[in-house]
């Protein structure tokens, strides 16, 4: 799960870290108003658009204000208007809300991050002089500008580890301490959170010496989401895909794709070895679909349904592989599920797997038009027949 | 011969009383395997179809001689089962748990150093030894007592892999199923390991997926020290950037973890890789007529 600019810093200041002051407006009004505060004391705010995409600064979705007024332009001429940034896709997002920041005087940028370092098994803090630039680019162009610390979880991050980055980036010896505090806050609201990405980019340091924040992305484990409700509370469901959001709720397993045959599937791997072959039959999958081991007729019609809200789609591949849920069971879920929906698109069923014999009788003697397949390879081809004849 | 699990493992579940752990229970004891107890805080001294029930791992274990275990436990106290287990000397830990936080599982492993217990999983299917020993949820009859060594990341595609090589007449040695978070206990290069040393075993199937680089790091190893075949294949290469495919370890993640990067290391290192998750069976046959 992701979470905005603003509720990363909201958290991440609980635990010590440091970020600027700020405020959430909904409307140029409120803006005006958190603006009027902050340029009291400051000569500068600043005013971003908060949509989960990166990429915000050079779309200018980040604006700097001197004004009550200026924020006051600013914010009318984010909020309700479409953001495009190489993050959102062309269709870019709406922004519904902005950060109002206090303005900092920067004395130079870098870049922070934790996250879970599967090869060692631990969390990993990267830290690197190449702020404001994205990660990956650093990485691909020259790595040996990230340094690394794993972190062993019996201890947590140790000062003299933070110490070995904040030296590292050469940050001056009077902010190294503030830079240690910085890290050592940053790693325990890390773990503490169940987050699996926590990114500082920019970390800055200021002309008035202080190490803080100035932007914060947030992603959490979804596995440690149950022991975090107040973190839960923060998902915004107009950032997500509809239909995932929809999915989430039976329980299913969904990514939405831009081909034109739904897939649904028993398992993860299997869901997505069924999307390459469709790939390799030419096809092009509409969605990863995957109904979990079970299989029953609530889930199956859900992900019916699911499948038809899609315009795109031409026609249904259903591919299971019966364990211990039977293919009996699975294809009288099918029928009814079918009959249920009215599927109006070509059903293309390839069960395998315990009691498969049954299972397909139950498909032949349903009166549904369901084209069966014995083999992956063969469903997959039928469904790429069937959804370019549409 | 086969590798972790034979006729001779005895085990038991943690977690025997819950729903999913009385299923599978019964379904391991009828498929052959020697369950030895059942594992439930606070129901010690009680039964399961007249498998006996203790508090704690290790009372279980000092009654019963298990050396394995098969975890059911809801996630939320899977890593202290896991922790328990390994604590009390349990050669053998299979967790089935799917959803155990990463910041758990990076304590688990923690304290699993130094320790000579073998942890496979969590979120996986488990292990099965053909017409012996089945710990875990898969299908049992789909299997056949053979020579294939079956390594996957995976569960149903697993199946499905296993069903190709059964209809072929392939029976498998053992089959082992990794689980699909980013974080496990045994990878592909401990199992296909065991199975280069294992003299039951003539091939060995890896099953990998995207995310991560657990297949890069397998094709260096079988590059260097793999004499017996090895058939792959890797699901995921539909899957777009960025998005988690049902697994938690199922990510391309800063544009790291392709299934492209990783058929490149499998040609790299002289594996046989199929593009196409129907002819797993058919690729394991035509490179066992080369040998």
């Amino acid at each position: 799960m992701n979470i905005h600019e603003y509720q990363a810093k909201e958290l991440l200041g609980r635990y010590g870290v440091k970020v600027p002051k700020g405020n959430i407006a909904f409307t140029p009004q409120e803006a005006e108003e958190v603006a009027k505060c902050f340029l009291s004391d400051n000569p500068v705010c600043v005013v971003k658009a908060q949509i989960h995409a990166g990429g915000r600064g050079k779309a200018g979705g980040v604006k700097l204000a001197r004004s009550r007024e200026e924020a006051l332009e600013h914010a009318k001429a984010l909020l309700g208007h479409v953001l495009v940034t190489h993050q959102t896709g062309p269709a870019g997002k709406v922004v519904k809300k902005v950060l109002v920041e206090e303005g900092c005087r920067i004395e130079k940028e870098y870049y922070l991050g934790v996250v879970v370092d599967r090869g060692s098994q631990r969390v990993c803090v990267m830290a690197s002089r190449e702020g404001g630039v994205e990660i990956e680019e650093v990485a691909l162009k020259s790595p040996e500008k990230i340094l690394k610390v794993y972190v062993d979880p019996a201890v947590g991050l140790q000062a003299f580890q933070a110490r070995n980055l904040a030296f590292g980036l050469g940050l001056d010896r009077a902010l190294i301490n503030k830079a240690v505090r910085f890290m050592t806050a940053l790693y325990g609201a890390f773990v503490d959170l169940d987050c699996s990405m926590a990114e500082i980019n920019p970390l800055v340091t200021t002309k008035d010496g202080e190490v803080m924040a100035l932007d914060a992305k947030i992603s959490f484990d979804d596995n440690g989401l149950f022991r975090h409700k107040d973190v839960e509370g923060m998902r915004d469901l107009d950032e997500e895909d509809p239909r995932e959001v929809e999915a989430s709720r039976y329980n299913l397993n969904y990514v939405s794709l831009d081909g034109n045959i739904g897939c649904m599937v028993n398992g993860a791997g299997l869901a997505m070895a069924t999307m390459d072959i469709i790939k390799l039959y030419g096809g092009s999958p509409a969605n990863f679909l995957d109904v979990g081991g079970g299989a029953n007729r609530e889930q199956v019609t859900a992900a019916f349904k699911l499948l038809m809200s899609d315009d795109d789609v031409k026609a249904i591949l259903v591919n299971i592989f019966g364990g211990i849920m039977r293919c009996d069971i699975i294809a009288e879920g099918i029928v009814h599920a079918a009959k249920d929906t009215h599927l109006k698109v070509p059903l293309v069923v390839r069960l395998q797997g315990t009691n498969v014999e049954r299972g397909r009788e139950i498909l032949r003697q349903s009166g549904l038009n369901i084209i069966t397949a014995e083999r992956m390879d063969e469903a997959a081809e039928k469904a790429v027949k069937a959804a370019k004849a549409a | 011969m086969s590798i972790l699990v034979d006729k001779n493992t005895k085990v038991i579940c943690q977690g025997i009383t819950g729903e999913q752990g009385t299923f599978h229970s019964l379904q391991m004891v009828h498929y052959g395997t020697r369950m030895v107890a059942g594992v439930t805080p606070g129901k010690g001294g009680g039964d399961v179809d007249g498998i006996p029930v203790f508090n704690t791992v290790g009372e279980a274990k000092k009654s019963t001689g298990a050396d394995a275990t098969v975890i059911y436990v809801p996630a939320p106290f899977a890593a202290d089962a896991i922790m328990e287990a390994v604590d009390a000397g349990i050669r053998l830990v299979v967790c089935i748990t799917e959803g155990i936080p990463v910041v758990d599982m990076i304590r688990v492993k923690r304290f699993m150093e130094g320790r000579p217990s073998r942890l496979v999983g969590p979120n996986c299917p488990g292990v099965i030894t053909p017409e012996e020993c089945k710990i875990g949820i898969m299908p049992g009859h789909i299997h056949k007592k053979g020579r294939v060594g079956v390594v996957s990341r995976s569960g149903t595609l697993t199946y499905e892999a296993v069903d190709q090589l059964t209809r072929l007449g392939l029976g498998q040695s053992t089959c082992v199923g990794i689980g699909g978070d980013p974080i496990n206990g045994t990878n592909f290069i401990d199992v296909i390991g065991m199975f280069e040393k294992d003299p039951g075993t003539d091939a060995v199937v890896m099953i990998g997926e995207i995310g991560g680089s657990a297949e890069e790091e397998a094709a260096a190893f079988i590059k260097k020290n793999v004499k017996k075949p090895v058939v792959a294949y890797i699901a995921g290469v539909a899957a777009p950037k960025g998005k988690r495919m049902g697994h938690a370890g199922a990510i391309i993640a800063g544009g790291k973890g392709t299934a492209d990067e990783k058929y490149a290391a499998l040609k790299d290192a002289g594996i046989a890789a199929t593009r196409t998750p129907a002819d797993i069976g058919k690729t394991v046959v035509e490179v066992l007529k080369k040998v």
